[in-house]
C-alpha cells in the first residue's frame, strides 16, 4: 500500500497535464453567451437608411431571422459580407445592425457592396450592443419567431460557419413557425 | 501701448492654447470622468479593477483602451450616477456579458472548486508535512536503542582508527 501511495503525485501530474491538453484546444474568445435562450433586448432606434422610420422588436414581425452586427470600421465584416448577400438571395431574412459607425459611411458601404438586410438598425452609439453583450463586430444571432435568441456568432459567418452551427437550427426554426 | 496689448493677447492665446494641448494629451492616456458625487469615485474605481474586458481577455477595464472598455465604463458610471449598488451594476453587466466579466467570480457550482482549491491543497500540504515530520521524529525507546547503538559503535570505531594508526605509523 506504501508503494502505492508513492504513484499518487505521479497520477495528479497526469491528470493535470490531460486537463490542460485538452484546454488547450479550446478558443478562448469564444465567451459563454448570457443572451442565448432569452428574449431578443428591446431597443428603440432609427433605421439607418430612413432616420424618421423608428426601430423596435415589434418590427422583427414574427419572423425567423439573423441579426447581423456589423460597421465600416470592422475588417472581418468586409470577409463576411458575400455570404450575408448568398444568404439573403436563398431567402433568408436578415436584419443588420450597424454599430458604432456613421450613417453616410454605413449607407456607401451597403450600396457599393450590397444591401443583404431587410432593414438596418442604426446604434452609433452601442446602445444595443451593449444590452446584446455585444464585444466587437461582426457578431450575429439567430431569433426565432417569438424573438428568443436562439444562437450567437462572435465573428464572421461565412458557409463554413453556417454549415456547422447555423443551417439545422435555422431549419428547423423556421419549420416550427410554419407549422404554428 | 495697442501694440503691447495685441502682443499681451498673443502671449495669452498661445498659453491657452498650449494648455488646451497638453490637457488633451492628458485625456488620451486616461478617461477625464465627472462625478455628480465625488463619493462615486472611488467605487467607480473599484468597479473597473473587478470587471473585467471582453475583448481584451487578461485586462481588467481600468486597464485596457479597447473601445469596448471605454463604453463600458461610461455605462458603469451612467448606471453609478443612476444610483445603482455595486451588486446590481455587476449583475447588470453579468446579464449582458455573462459570469465572464466578473473578475471575481461568484461562489456557485461551476466556481466552487476554484474558491475551494486554495483552501483544499494549503489543509492536503499541512497533512502531508505533518505525517512526513511525525515519522521522522523518532520515539523515545528508538532514541534510548540509537544512543546504545552508537556507544557501542563509537567503541569499535575508536578501536579501529587505533590499530589503522598504529599500523600506519
Amino acid at each position: 500500500m506504501n508503494r502505492l501511495t508513492l504513484f499518487i503525485p505521479f497520477a495528479l501530474c497526469l491528470a493535470l497535464g490531460a486537463f490542460l491538453f485538452f484546454s488547450l484546444g479550446k478558443d478562448p474568445l469564444d465567451l459563454p453567451s448570457a443572451l442565448v435562450d432569452e428574449a431578443f433586448p428591446e431597443f428603440a432606434l432609427e433605421e439607418l437608411h430612413e432616420p424618421e422610420r423608428q426601430l423596435s422588436t415589434d418590427d422583427f414581425d414574427g419572423q425567423v431571422l439573423l441579426v447581423n452586427v456589423w460597421a465600416t470600421w470592422c475588417f472581418a465584416c468586409r470577409v463576411e459580407h458575400p455570404w450575408l448577400n448568398s444568404l439573403a438571395k436563398e431567402g433568408v431574412v436578415i436584419v443588420g445592425l450597424n454599430y458604432k459607425d456613421h450613417r453616410k459611411l454605413a449607407q456607401d458601404w451597403l450600396q457599393e457592396r450590397g444591401d443583404p438586410y431587410q432593414f438596418s438598425i442604426f446604434d452609433p452609439r452601442g446602445v444595443l450592443g451593449i444590452d446584446l453583450g455585444v464585444y466587437g463586430a461582426p457578431e450575429t444571432y439567430l431569433v426565432d419567431a417569438e424573438g428568443i435568441i436562439r444562437h450567437r456568432r462572435v465573428g464572421v459567418v461565412d458557409e463554413r460557419v453556417w454549415n456547422e452551427e447555423f443551417r439545422d437550427l435555422y431549419q428547423q426554426l423556421v419549420d416550427e413557425a410554419n407549422a404554428e | 501701448m495697442q501694440s503691447n496689448s495685441l502682443l499681451g493677447l498673443g502671449w495669452l492665446k498661445q498659453t491657452t492654447l498650449m494648455v488646451l494641448l497638453l490637457s488633451g494629451v492628458a485625456s488620451a492616456v486616461e478617461d477625464v470622468v465627472s462625478f455628480s458625487d465625488e463619493s462615486l469615485r472611488p467605487r467607480y474605481q473599484q468597479l473597473l479593477e473587478e470587471l473585467r474586458c471582453p475583448k481584451c481577455q487578461n485586462q481588467n477595464l481600468a486597464d485596457s483602451n479597447s473601445a469596448i472598455s471605454q463604453d463600458l465604463r461610461a455605462e458603469v458610471q451612467r448606471l453609478l450616477e443612476q444610483d445603482l449598488t455595486d451588486a446590481e451594476i455587476k449583475e447588470y453587466l453579468k446579464n449582458r456579458y455573462s459570469e465572464f466579466i466578473l473578475y471575481r467570480p461568484e461562489v456557485n457550482r461551476a466556481t466552487g472548486f476554484l474558491w475551494a482549491a486554495p483552501v483544499v491543497l494549503v489543509l492536503l500540504g499541512g497533512l502531508i508535512i505533518l505525517r512526513l515530520s511525525r515519522r521522522k521524529t523518532p520515539s523515545q525507546s528508538e532514541k534510548v536503542a540509537s544512543s546504545v547503538r552508537s556507544v557501542e559503535q563509537q567503541q569499535r570505531l575508536d578501536k579501529l582508527l587505533n590499530s589503522h594508526k598504529r599500523g600506519s605509523e
